[in-house]
């Protein structure tokens, strides 16, 4: 079979698992139809002695039968009962994390099962169809990868005519350019590598197969997002995948955080989407057409001032899609989803979407100076905005997410400045080490009894070694130290803006790889060193995982520590520039170095190991080391030093600082205020307008009626004479009118 | 005696419909009225078809059969309905049926 048949199986192959696992999973798992529990009789004995389901009134009109699970306490009583209720203040969105739900028949309700005690856990089967076609996926993703990085093919495959309506032409085509396949690179084997470590995390979960399909449906998405040959199919991959998130981050919907997490996440993504589908408009309004070559062929005969208007639309989809400020809020809120969902969606594959749909629409945006200069200022502001957050945060998953945010600005900063390559080599290196650091968290979860606040962990590094090994290669990565994945993307991006004459913006790189190093190892020290700070009935729990989990973190290391060395040296012509070159010529040659004051491409010299690129390196690992040794001196050294600098700060600022940092800048109170509670106040104005103004013009209307009837209604005698009469006399005022004007 | 002749008897026979329609109370009368002036408009559109129409199939004569059979239709749903309430008033006085009133 030639590769370009072997193509459309791609997106479709998983397309397959999510209607196998929508349409004969539940059969699969014997999970009833309408909630009646077939496994009720065994655990009969468990549920016996909880009589007193107080708390639960709420529930009882859900369709889940509620006698055939065992009591789950409901959230005022996790709160009584946790070992540590106090600390929910600060961690409103975290109230999983605050009791342990026992895992087994908690479809749509909450923690992943671990913690059973007594009584074998149900085993669900439906995961392996679905795992099946994605490892197929995987493969083919492979062969095709192989096919366009060392066989030096571009494949266009056309399958038919989706939309031809008049003058607007959609194909369904599949375009594999090497931009392309650096993405199925990471998408599919993050893809299969998740799917496999869901197996141990969503272990004994009533939703396995709601899971699997939505896995499922999310990988056929993300492929067509990336596979897509035009901006109408790019945009149908991007919707695609925000509802699978959507269905994703809210998997548990019984919770009520997770539901509005969801919830957010899809309302705040719409925002940027709005702006990204008047782009699409506007692109086909000027060109009529929506396929890439065609567009990117003919941009440059527009104005100007439209192409920055495209370029801007565009970037606003990306700002929603990549979690960029001002629409950042809602990827920490996403952390509420299963954590293989955190890794896959919200780390490595669809938060990227927004980076890959700036670099596949380089030409658009390199015409655009003005563009350019809002993505990488956004970018470089993210960049440290996000970190600076990072630092304080207490809820392990939200330190990721956080810095999820951060590394994806860095990538919007390298875009912005026309480093190109140098942005794509992050995202995929990225990809591999931010999956990996989020299945290891998951895996830290897992073992840590659901808990996920760092200030209740501690010392795992004695129970969890290959976790423990594993996240520090990924940290060390996302640190930027030598020789490992994340040191040559985000030097490359660091030396590329020194390079261009972006002096400022590489100042602010190199301050946000230090604040990065220094909380990743914040997070490392707090979850794996020093001694347990939980509960000690806790500790008891705490294991290596399971296998499936386990396998897919050693694999991801592996390309956490050597894609760094195959795609990035020698650095600045690596080989990922070999492979990308095609992809970007056109816009290296046009738009780089057009920020003001900047170098043009090509201009800058190259790379020397004992010259200023050698120095810039140099520089850019010092930065890591000194943020890990930071970490280390305040968080194993000498846990008082923290407290000790805020309190040092000039002007007494320290603690507001630090409050600062931990409530996210108030960003999300001042959305709640500007946005929740500003759209009560129009919602009440409209309110009081439609009452008052609409209604009582109907009302007023009616009312007029009825009073001219009334007057009418005089006229009705019932003498039949009086009518008899009022016809003659009509009849002699026609006639008499006709006789007057008919002049 | 041209066509005026004509529409003078058939304006006479109309004068006469209106005022027994409008001065008779026997509802029976009153629909003998109405079909006096529904025979003078018949009588002037034949005037009109003969002395103005040149046309080629006498619409203006046609036009009065048509008249004549919707007369025919509203005399028997008209004397249906005067011997109906006859039958329950006990009186064709159309002073006595003014329960619509308002």
């Amino acid at each position: 079979m030639s590769v370009e048949s072997l193509i459309a199986l791609i997106p479709a192959l998983p397309l397959v698992g999510f209607l196998f696992a929508v349409l004969v999973g539940p059969r699969i798992d014997r999970i009833p139809a309408h909630g009646h529990d077939a496994h009720g009789g065994d655990h009969s004995d468990d549920h016996a002695g909880h009589s007193g389901h107080g708390g639960e009134s709420h529930d009882a009109h859900e369709e889940v039968d509620e006698s055939s699970f065992r009591t789950i306490p409901s959230e005022e009583e996790q709160r009584a009962t946790s070992p540590h209720a106090g600390h929910a203040d600060d961690l409103a969105n975290s109230n999983g994390a605050d009791g342990v739900i026992p895992g087994d028949m908690n479809d749509g309700r909450g923690q992943v099962g671990h913690v059973v005690e007594g009584g074998a856990r149900p085993r669900y089967r439906s995961w392996w169809v679905p795992t099946a076609l994605v490892a197929a996926t995987w493969a083919i993703s492979m062969v095709v990868f192989v096919n366009v990085v060392f066989g030096g093919n571009k494949y266009h495959v056309s399958l038919y005519e989706w939309i031809g309506s008049g003058t607007f032409h959609v194909q369904i085509a599949f375009l594999v350019d090497g931009l392309t396949a650096m993405l199925l690179l990471v998408v599919s084997t993050v893809g299969l590598l998740v799917h496999v470590y869901s197996i141990g995390y969503m272990n004994g979960d009533r939703g396995l197969w709601r899971f699997f399909a939505y896995l499922n449906l999310f990988m056929f998405s993300m492929l067509l997002l990336i596979l897509g040959d035009n901006f109408l199919m790019l945009y149908v991959g991007w919707e695609a995948v925000g509802l699978c998130s959507y269905a994703l981050i809210g998997f548990w919907y019984k919770k009520p955080s997770a539901a509005g997490a969801a919830k957010k996440a899809f309302v705040v993504n719409r925002v940027g989407d709005f702006g990204f589908g008047l782009g699409i408009m506007a692109i086909w309004t000027a060109l009529g057409t929506l396929q890439f070559d065609q567009v990117f062929a003919r941009i440059g005969t527009l104005d100007p001032g439209m192409i920055t208007l495209i370029a801007l639309l565009l970037f606003a989809g990306a700002v929603g899609k990549s979690a960029q400020f001002p629409l950042h809020v809602w990827l920490p809120d996403a952390m509420e989803g299963p954590t293989p969902v955190s890794a896959l969606i919200h780390a490595a594959t669809m938060v990227n979407a927004g980076v890959y749909m700036v670099a596949r629409a380089n030409p658009i945006f390199a015409h655009s100076p003005a563009a350019m200069w809002v993505v990488a200022s956004i970018g470089v502001f993210t960049a440290i905005f996000a970190a600076a957050i990072a630092l304080t945060q207490n809820d392990i998953k939200k330190v990721l997410a956080y810095s999820t945010v951060s590394q994806l600005a860095y990538m919007f900063f390298a875009l912005g400045i026309g480093a190109w390559v140098a942005a794509i080599f992050h995202l995929v290196s990225h990809g591999f080490f931010k999956g990996l650091l989020f299945m290891g968290s998951g895996s830290v979860i897992h073992g840590a009894s659901g808990e996920q606040d760092m200030r209740f962990m501690g010392g795992l590094r004695a129970r969890m070694r290959w976790t423990y090994w594993t996240m520090v290669i990924g940290s060390l990565a996302l640190a930027g130290i030598p020789i490992l994945a994340g040191f040559f993307s985000k030097d490359e991006i660091l030396g590329e803006a020194f390079g261009r004459g972006y002096y400022l913006f590489w100042a602010v790189g190199l301050v946000v790889a230090f604040m990065t190093a220094f909380y990743t190892f914040r997070m490392i020290y707090l979850t794996f060193h020093g001694s347990w700070r939980g509960p000690r009935d806790a500790w008891a729990h705490v294991h290596e995982s399971a296998p499936t989990m386990v396998v897919p973190l050693v694999i991801l290391a592996v390309p956490t520590v050597l894609v760094g060395l195959l795609l990035g040296l020698p650095p600045d012509a690596g080989a990922i520039h070999t492979w990308l070159a095609d992809v970007f010529r056109g816009a290296e040659g046009l738009g780089a170095g057009i920020l003001p004051g900047s170098i043009a491409a090509g201009a800058h010299e190259g790379f020397t190991f004992l010259g200023l690129g050698g120095l810039l390196l140099l520089l850019g690992a010092t930065a890591g080391t000194a943020g890990i040794w930071l970490a280390y001196r305040w968080y194993v050294r000498d846990p008082d030093a923290p407290a000790r600098f805020v309190a040092a700060m000039p002007f007494g600022l320290g603690p507001g600082m630090y409050a600062a940092s931990l409530n996210k800048y108030y960003v999300d109170d001042l959305y709640g205020l500007v946005w929740a509670r500003g759209g009560v106040l129009v919602a009440n104005l409209l309110w009081w307008f439609d009452a008052k103004v609409i209604d009582g013009a109907v009302n007023g209307a009616g009312w007029i009626a009825q009073r001219l009837g009334g007057l009418l209604r005089r006229s009705q005698t019932g003498r039949v004479q009086n009518y008899g009469l009022g016809m003659a006399a009509g009849l002699v005022v026609v006639l008499v009118a006709y006789l007057v004007f008919r002049a | 005696m041209g066509l005026q002749g004509y529409l003078l008897v058939s304006a006479i026979l109309f004068g006469i419909g209106m005022f027994g329609f409008l001065a008779r109370r026997n509802a029976i009368l009153m629909l003998i009225s109405i079909e006096l002036m529904l025979n003078a408009v018949n009588l002037s559109l034949v005037a009109f078809n003969a002395y103005h129409y040149n046309g080629p199939n006498n619409a203006g004569a046609i036009f009065a059969l048509l008249v004549m059979a919707v007369a025919a239709a509203e005399a028997t749903v008209g004397l249906a309905l005067v011997i109906a309430i006859i039958r329950t008033r006990q009186t064709p006085e159309v002073d006595e049926y003014s329960d619509l009133k308002e």
